[in-house]
């Protein structure tokens, strides 16, 4: 442990990075299944004493990878915050994989199983290469590496659309990087460095006539972080990468790949360019404000009319990212706090909801809403998941999902905007609209006759689904753990570089 | 005169952006995906001339130390690019990977002819 120990920063990326190579060597899918299983554990233990360190010493972790020192070497930088998306990520990543072994084997062809895992694993030492890194240009190179083994994941669905879902991803998200390499081209040209602390302490000194670039950097990368994270109105790619990619693959980035790119946004507001120049002349929060209104809103209501659960569900996701950049353009420990809690909050929720819908593929081989009819008698407990935590989405109290609500309306209430709470409550009830269809139509229609033989899956796909769904009541009751890190994690970003 | 000799003198910048327009341009107006990935790949390279350019000191040399040498070139842009050389490579190869899997699902690798054939999506 000692041994381990000095290296625990880099640890989380490694660990799934050599789970890759290792379940690349194999043929059959339930051996790198296996890899897969243990890569995911181990990464996230390791996340989560990376976080309870972090924690613990209140100041910035620094490690210099190949000992090369700061800033000329890569760093890697972890504090409350991104250990504590890392910790989110490689947790719902470790959750989801006792669900997977069934899910893929049911959905994939046998001879793609392992590359399957093997995407799955890269996907995931991308995501934690963004999240722990302290460097600008290596968070593109991770940046990519999540991307490319998600179009693959994407591609892997069975409906042809799904590739062609993965293609318009592929574009979209590669003008998103590039947009990102601008960005990060233009801080360089500035500053000369391409270390995220180094960068914004040389942006504080840098004289006023570089004003200029620094704007246009900064637009670069809001936009290419916003398509990324799928702000409205950049979210056109995720509803059919969501809806046609394997229900595992929908699992994992439903809850972690938007959060990632949601802490690179907030890295970049607070961290880089919060101590900048000239950048009061940007109206980012204004911008913000309008564009996650618009989310809140009209993703609900496309939610609402969408007949496909797995899209309903991916425009809901839209919806939230809403409230999550809501909180960002509030810009205070509250609203921050609701941001983080929301990362966290919303992975869990939303990854209940996509296995359900995963368990109900798995016996039906459908995700049409009508075709669930009859399931709250057929799959009690699947569905019994999917209602906990859809009652999570809209936001009632005692689930997780009131709980960042809450914050996020206190920020809008210090902020004095108090229309913003009335626009939280009423999209919460075009929630209530497209998660009641499904209830209604689940527990008080008939079944049709393919669901007659429909029943709950194996043990193996329902435990996480009721760990998860669990999660979401005790986020709801006992925020001391999640609300407190959030909070940390406010204080860390308010607070600029410490 | 000296607004055209500061155009002129930064003329490596009108190329990029023009190459960057450009290569937009094409990736959002064309409908056929083949010529969607090569504006795309236009895109890419224009910001590798981005990187690229600014490295070079005039009168530096190759960044060896040597006595008889007293300005380098900036080597890092230039490793920088050579890594997201290697990401567009892979970008523009596994999107030519997925065009080909298109191409055999729908027969045609045309937007406007698969929204046709799969209904609006």
């Amino acid at each position: 442990m000692k041994a381990i120990e000095p290296h625990l920063p880099v640890l989380p990326v490694l660990i799934p990075l050599f789970g890759a190579l290792f379940s690349a060597f194999f043929r059959r899918g339930a051996s790198a299944w296996l890899v897969a299983l243990v890569a995911t554990w181990l990464a996230a233990a390791v996340s989560c004493w990376l976080l309870a360190k972090a924690l613990a010493t209140g100041m910035p972790i620094s490690y210099q990878l190949g000992g090369w020192a700061v800033p000329w070497g890569i760093e890697y930088r972890v504090d409350v915050l991104n250990g504590f998306v890392g910790a989110l990520v490689t947790t719902i990543g470790a959750v989801i994989m006792p669900y997977a072994r069934r899910s893929v084997a049911h959905e994939i062809d046998q001879h793609v199983q392992a590359w399957f895992y093997t995407m799955y694993l890269l996907c995931m030492t991308g995501l934690l290469g963004i999240t722990l890194t302290g460097d600008a240009f290596n968070v593109f190179v991770f940046l990519e590496v999540s991307s490319l083994s998600t179009y693959v994941l994407i591609a892997m669905g069975r409906h042809r659309r799904a590739v062609l879902a993965a293609y318009q991803y592929l574009i979209v998200g590669t003008i998103g990087a590039t947009f990102y390499v601008i960005g990060i081209g233009l801080l360089y040209l500035v500053t000369g460095s391409l270390n995220l602390a180094d960068i914004s302490a040389r942006l504080a000194t840098a004289p006023p006539e570089f004003a200029r670039p620094v704007v246009t950097a900064l637009g670069f990368l809001t936009i290419g972080i916003c398509l990324k994270l799928a702000l409205f109105p950049l979210h056109v790619w995720l509803p059919n990468a969501y809806a046609y990619a394997p229900s595992v693959a929908t699992v994992f980035l439903a809850a972690t790949a938007t959060k990632v790119a949601v802490y690179l946004l907030l890295r970049f507001f607070f961290t880089v360019f919060g101590a900048g120049i000239g950048l009061a002349s940007v109206p980012i929060p204004e911008l913000l404000f309008v564009f996650s209104i618009a989310a809140m809103f009209i993703a609900s209501f496309s939610a609402a009319f969408e007949n496909n659960a797995k899209r309903m569900l991916a425009y809901s996701s839209i919806a939230q990212i809403g409230y999550i950049t809501l909180g960002i353009a509030l810009a205070n420990q509250s609203g921050l706090t609701g941001s983080i809690v929301h990362l966290l909050n919303h992975a869990i929720m939303k990854a209940t909801l996509f296995m359900a819908l995963g368990a109900v593929a798995f016996r039906l081989g459908v995700v049409q809403i009508s075709d669930l009819a009859g399931l709250g008698r057929k799959m009690p407990v699947t569905m019994a998941t999917f209602v906990v935590a859809g009652l999570g989405i809209i936001g009632v109290p005692g689930t997780a999902g009131f709980i960042s609500k809450w914050h996020l309306a206190l920020g809008a209430l210090e902020k004095g905007m108090w229309p913003l709470v009335f626009a939280i409550v009423s999209s919460s009830l075009i929630a209530l609209v497209y998660i009641g269809r499904v209830v209604e139509v689940a527990y008080f229609r008939e079944p049709a006759a393919a669901a007659n033989k429909a029943h709950d899956p194996p043990i193996s796909m329902l435990a996480p689904m009721l760990l998860l769904a669990a999660a979401t009541i005790w986020f709801g009751l006992d925020t001391r753990a999640s609300v407190g890190i959030a909070a940390e994690g406010a204080k860390v970003l308010l607070g600029g570089l410490k | 005169m000296k607004a055209i000799i500061d155009a002129v003198s930064h003329y490596n910048y009108f190329i990029t952006f023009f190459l960057m327009v450009a290569g937009l341009y094409v990736v959002i107006s064309r409908g056929n995906m083949i010529k969607k990935l090569i504006g795309l790949t236009l895109f890419q390279s224009s910001v590798y001339l981005l990187y690229v350019a600014p490295g070079k000191i005039i009168g530096g040399t190759a960044p060896i130390i040597d006595p008889a040498f007293k300005v380098y070139s900036n080597p890092l842009p230039h490793v920088l690019i050579l890594t997201a050389i290697v990401v567009g490579v892979a970008t523009l190869a596994l999107g030519l990977a997925l065009v080909v899997r298109i191409n055999e699902a729908y027969g045609t690798i045309e937007e406007d002819e698969i929204f046709a054939r799969d209904g609006e999506i």
